[in-house]
């Protein structure tokens, strides 16, 4: 019987689990892909609009759907990490998993893989459906593109640690963090424009978040063509810091919990 | 009844070679509640200890801390040997439990749940031993069903197949027949002492069953306020209580009416452990 501090083995049996609730139910994967989808229409016809009104949008046309794409990365990314997550709190298995082996470090890299799955059922069917819309295929961005997505992933799961922290701490009271808490962020990640059209104080604030750095890349990669290494670096090691802090939090809430006697009774 | 001699709370147990479970001094308090007030006792191989109480008498707080859901105030637990503090994924492998605060994931059939907790228990053989618990306790027409569409005795029935599902050498059981129709309880319990006899497992109930509990427990600690009041086997407190039943013992001991000539429970829990 497996015992090991760290066993993928156990990953693989959580994952299993979600795969389960996936398989088993068509209205969630339809879900899953249906607001990406929907976003990209209506950015892609706005989009077409611009073109033909707009220099700056001349310059490449599908900047736009691609922000848009690329936004739905972070939240889709967020969301299934605290979804993932929410499952075993509306099912009242939570105590059923931490009386097994499993440990808590595994089951946040098992939340993590489930992110990184709902992510990609949730924006893939919007890419592949923009190539035929609207001529445009954001995987000619090339392994930039791969790049931006993992960055934004990264910082999407450093945020469902907190949101998941939040709610095994103050129970499914604070579920709706899990649906809005990313939108938050919005106005400075810099997603359909530079930071520098920010106020300062509030340039300032976006400069400390990985999102900025991945949208301002992308729009230098499509407009200049050139990738900018210093601004994947640099949401690298703001990730890298948010992620450990994600952790910190999720670990001090999981510890708290198991002092309050949380992790059988939390809920409503 | 005669006053027994001063009842002191229960912190020290012998603890034996074989001992599953030891623990000591063992505390736990919420703000200004205190659930559970330094008790302590121990579990061999092949023994089934019962946790007899009412409502907040400690019982489901002592499981949660057994399982290492909940940290302790004060004092320690020792599990095949090992702290539980220190070593709680290595002993979490070899125990299981089953308790009505918690539910197997509805969307998932019977099968898949109990394939993810063997997944997650490390089993080599994970078809086989669902098949052989299907069979074992009769889940075999239920295991491809959600667990949503099954009736509150089939999930109960599927929650002891998920407590059995790594072969445990310990099992802390919650109110292990709650929602049981009396047919099913007798079978479930047939089962248990069945398993128990076939795996020399130890076995922790906490039930308000007194019927289960004196058919199945070989000793019964009795809590009240978080303090172990009394113990020893059930024919051990019918004898002393003077009384029919345990349920009759619990009555007294809920409404602090002391055994005639009943022993100090330290002194009767180290009785109880020597032999």
């Amino acid at each position: 019987m497996t015992t090991a501090a760290f066993s993928f083995g156990r990953v693989g049996a959580m994952c299993l689990r979600h795969f389960y609730v996936l398989r088993g139910s068509w209205p969630r994967l339809v879900e899953m892909a249906y607001w990406p989808t929907m976003q990209m229409i209506i950015w892609g016809f706005f989009s077409t609009f611009l073109y033909q009104n707009s220099s700056w949008l001349a310059g490449a046309f599908g900047v736009l759907i691609a922000a848009v794409m690329l936004w739905d990365v972070l939240f889709r990314g967020q969301l299934g990490f605290s979804l993932s997550f929410l499952e075993e709190l509306w099912s009242r298995n939570l105590a059923n998993l931490y009386c097994s082996p499993l440990t808590p470090s595994e089951h946040v890299v098992s939340l993590f893989t489930m992110a990184l799955i709902r992510a990609l059922i949730g924006v893939v069917p919007a890419m592949v459906l923009a190539i035929p819309f609207y001529h445009f295929s954001i995987f000619s961005l090339g392994l930039p593109l791969g790049a931006f997505f993992f960055s934004l992933l990264l910082m999407g799961c450093s945020m469902g640690m907190v949101v998941t922290a939040m709610i095994l701490r103050f129970g499914l009271a604070a579920e709706n963090l899990a649906w809005f808490i990313v939108f938050l962020l919005a106005p400075v990640s810099a997603v359909y424009y530079p930071v520098s059209v920010l106020p300062g104080w509030l340039q300032v604030v976006a400069h400390l978040l990985p999102s900025s750095y991945v949208f301002e890349g992308m729009r230098a990669e499509m407009f200049d063509h050139v990738f900018r290494w210093d601004l994947f670096l640099a949401s690298l090691g703001l990730n890298a810091v948010y992620l450990l802090i994600g952790l910190g939090i999720y670990l001090w809430s999981f510890s708290r919990a198991r002092q309050l006697g949380l992790l059988l009774q939390v809920g409503e | 009844m005669a006053e027994s001699p001063t009842h002191h709370p229960e912190t020290t147990a012998v603890e034996s070679p074989s001992a599953v479970i030891s623990v000591k001094d063992l505390a736990k308090q919420f703000r200004d509640v205190t659930a559970v007030d330094g008790i302590g006792f121990t579990i061999d191989r092949g023994q089934t200890v019962a946790l007899l109480g009412g409502n907040g008498a400690g019982k489901t707080t002592t499981i949660s801390m057994l399982l290492g859901l909940l940290k302790p105030t004060r004092g320690t637990i020792r599990i095949f040997g090992l702290d539980l503090a220190r070593h709680r994924h290595k002993v979490l492998g070899r125990m299981n439990f089953s308790s009505p605060y918690v539910d197997l994931p509805h969307r998932l059939t019977l099968r898949q749940n109990l394939m993810v907790f063997a997944k997650l228990y490390g089993l080599a053989d994970a078809r086989a031993r669902i098949a052989e618990l299907g069979v074992a306790l009769e889940l075999e027409a239920l295991l491809d069903r959600r667990v949503g569409s099954l009736s509150a005795g089939q999930k109960t029935r599927g929650a002891l197949a998920k407590a059995l599902i790594n072969r445990p050498e310990l099992l802390l059981l919650d109110e292990p027949t709650a929602s049981l129709d009396p047919d099913t309880a007798d079978w479930v319990r047939h089962y248990l002492e069945r398993y128990q006899q076939e795996t020399h497992c130890a076995i922790l109930l906490a039930s308000h069953n007194m019927g289960e509990v004196e058919r199945l427990a070989h000793r019964v600690l009795m809590l009240r306020q978080g303090k172990i009041v009394d113990s020893g086997s059930p024919d051990d407190l019918l004898f002393r209580y003077s009384r029919q039943n345990l349920e009759e013992v619990f009555l007294d001991i809920a409404r602090d009416r002391r055994a005639a000539g009943a022993v100090a429970p330290q002194e009767s829990l180290r009785v109880e452990d020597r032999a």
